[in-house]
């Protein structure tokens, strides 16, 4: 409660890049899951997903930020034809 | 065209909205995003011509609506400015969903409102169902008898809103065409000393300042949204003393004291006539007449609505037999005007309560005459001696 009575006036988000702090990840229900093998880092996965959700380091894409990731497949939609790396499965339970 | 303002000896004939230009000119607002709408127009005309004429620093931002006027202002006043404009009747409601959002993210924008009725049937003249339906807007209104009092509220209404205790966005209303065209001579105040009055605006927070990012105007979900709703809600309660101060401290310094609202010969008065604006002058001559034929009547003119001051308005009215409130404005409720239905349930605290009744006038300009007000008062002393009231709601000046 005490937290609440300090609320910033009129709803102002005081800083920079909270969203990453609002996780979203439970809205999904299908998960995207990755082939190492199959993919050929051309990071188009990184470019069209809507949220951000794709973790890439040193230019190499190496899994999903599942906090954030809603399950909506366009990563695995966009994945080129001859490499299709990624796959959407049911969430489990 | 230059516009130039004659003073001699510090006064001035203007109209109501050259003396609402005239007044934005001398706070020199940082941005302006208007429409312009009759009974309005004249405001955003002549101001727009101090800004072409190099008079004030003020972004002018030409705008395709009153929903994007608001939503310009709304902006502006985020990115730190201060904002201002003008506007009546249609314009009022096509900014509605954005009045709430001026409110909701505490922005003190000022925006005067010459009244003026809404359609249909279409009708330029005034009366004051327009800012009546944005009275939950979260708004602070403040209604103005005269073109001077219109002028005087303006600089208030900027102390006001930018209050740190307030942070709302305030509406000043004056009456279409009965105050915004008719010409009176008032006393202006020195661009110095509105300077001085006004202060510097300085925002805690601004969507330019890219090294301290905010955000307006995110989500908020059953966590955390009634929390705001409170917040704004204790700000606007806060908004009253904060109302009555600035009036006085006004007072002091250029000799025209404000309060929350004027008593007109109340004091001792059996029956008394609750009004806005321009029509409280009216009922005025009214009880002048009627104090010289021996009957005690008097007039309580609210000045501030939202907040709406139920102690005060209680207070005022605890020793009147017999009280009548005039809506130039009709809820549609089937219970009579807004302002009745206000007046009446602040009455309820009291132990020994006057009789209330409503009537509804001067609707789309109809005019309102000395009569109309003198019949009221001959209706209300009736109720103050036998106690019954006949009509408790009504339609009158027909």
């Amino acid at each position: 409660m005490q937290e609440k009575k300090n609320l910033p006036i009129g709803g102002v988000i005081t800083k920079g890049g909270t969203a990453h702090e609002y996780v979203t990840g439970g809205w999904r229900k299908l998960r995207p899951v990755l082939d190492k093998g199959k993919c050929t880092n051309c990071l188009i996965c990184w470019v069209m997903c809507p949220d951000s959700a794709v973790i890439v380091e040193d230019g190499k894409m190496i899994g999903f930020d599942m906090e954030h990731c809603k399950g909506c497949g366009i990563c695995a939609e966009e994945c080129p034809d001859k490499v299709k790396a990624i796959k959407m499965e049911e969430e489990a339970g | 065209m230059a516009t130039t303002i004659k003073t001699t000896k510090g006064q001035a004939g203007l109209t109501g909205n050259s003396a609402i230009a005239y007044a934005m000119k001398q706070i020199n607002p940082d941005v302006c995003a208007a429409y312009p709408i009759t009974p309005s127009t004249g405001v955003v005309e002549e101001f727009s011509s101090y800004v072409a004429d190099g008079d004030v620093d003020t972004e002018f931002i030409t705008v395709e609506s009153e929903h994007s006027a608001m939503s310009a202002c709304i902006g502006a006043s985020a990115a730190g400015a201060r904002v201002m404009t003008a506007t009546s009747s249609q314009g009022l409601a096509l900014m509605w969903e954005m009045l709430y959002i001026a409110s909701g993210m505490r922005l003190p924008i000022v925006l005067t409102d010459v009244n003026r009725a809404l359609s249909a049937p279409i009708n330029i003249h005034c009366d004051h169902s327009d800012s009546m339906g944005a009275r939950d807007s979260g708004w602070i209104q403040l209604y103005s008898e005269t073109v001077q009092e219109a002028y005087d509220n303006l600089f208030q209404a900027v102390r006001i809103a930018e209050n740190e205790n307030v942070l709302l966005p305030v509406m000043v209303c004056l009456d279409g065409f009965i105050t915004s065209h008719a010409i009176e001579n008032i006393s202006l105040i020195d661009d110095a000393d509105v300077k001085e009055f006004i202060g510097e605006y300085k925002p805690e927070h601004s969507l330019l300042d890219t090294d301290n990012p905010v955000t307006y105007g995110a989500m908020t979900l059953p966590d955390t949204y009634i929390e705001f709703k409170h917040q704004q809600s204790e700000a606007i309660v806060r908004a009253k003393d904060v109302v009555s101060k600035i009036g006085m401290e006004f007072g002091k310094k250029f000799g025209r004291e404000y309060g929350l609202m004027e008593k007109y010969r109340l004091d001792d008065a059996e029956a008394a006539i609750v009004i806005f604006s321009s029509a409280a002058g009216t009922t005025k001559v009214a009880v002048d007449e009627l104090r010289k034929a021996g009957k005690k009547v008097g007039i309580l003119r609210p000045r501030l609505f939202r907040p709406f001051p139920f102690k005060e308005i209680a207070d005022a009215l605890k020793n009147v037999k017999a009280v009548a409130v005039l809506d130039r404005a009709d809820s549609m409720n089937g219970f009579g005007g807004p302002l009745f239905n206000e007046v009446r349930s602040a009455l309820y605290e009291l132990e020994k309560r006057p009789k209330v009744v409503g009537r509804i006038f001067g609707l789309g300009g109809r005019d309102y005459k000395v009569k109309d007000a003198a019949g009221v008062f001959e209706e209300l002393l009736k109720v103050a001696e036998t106690g019954k009231v006949e009509a408790l709601t009504k339609y009158i000046t027909m």
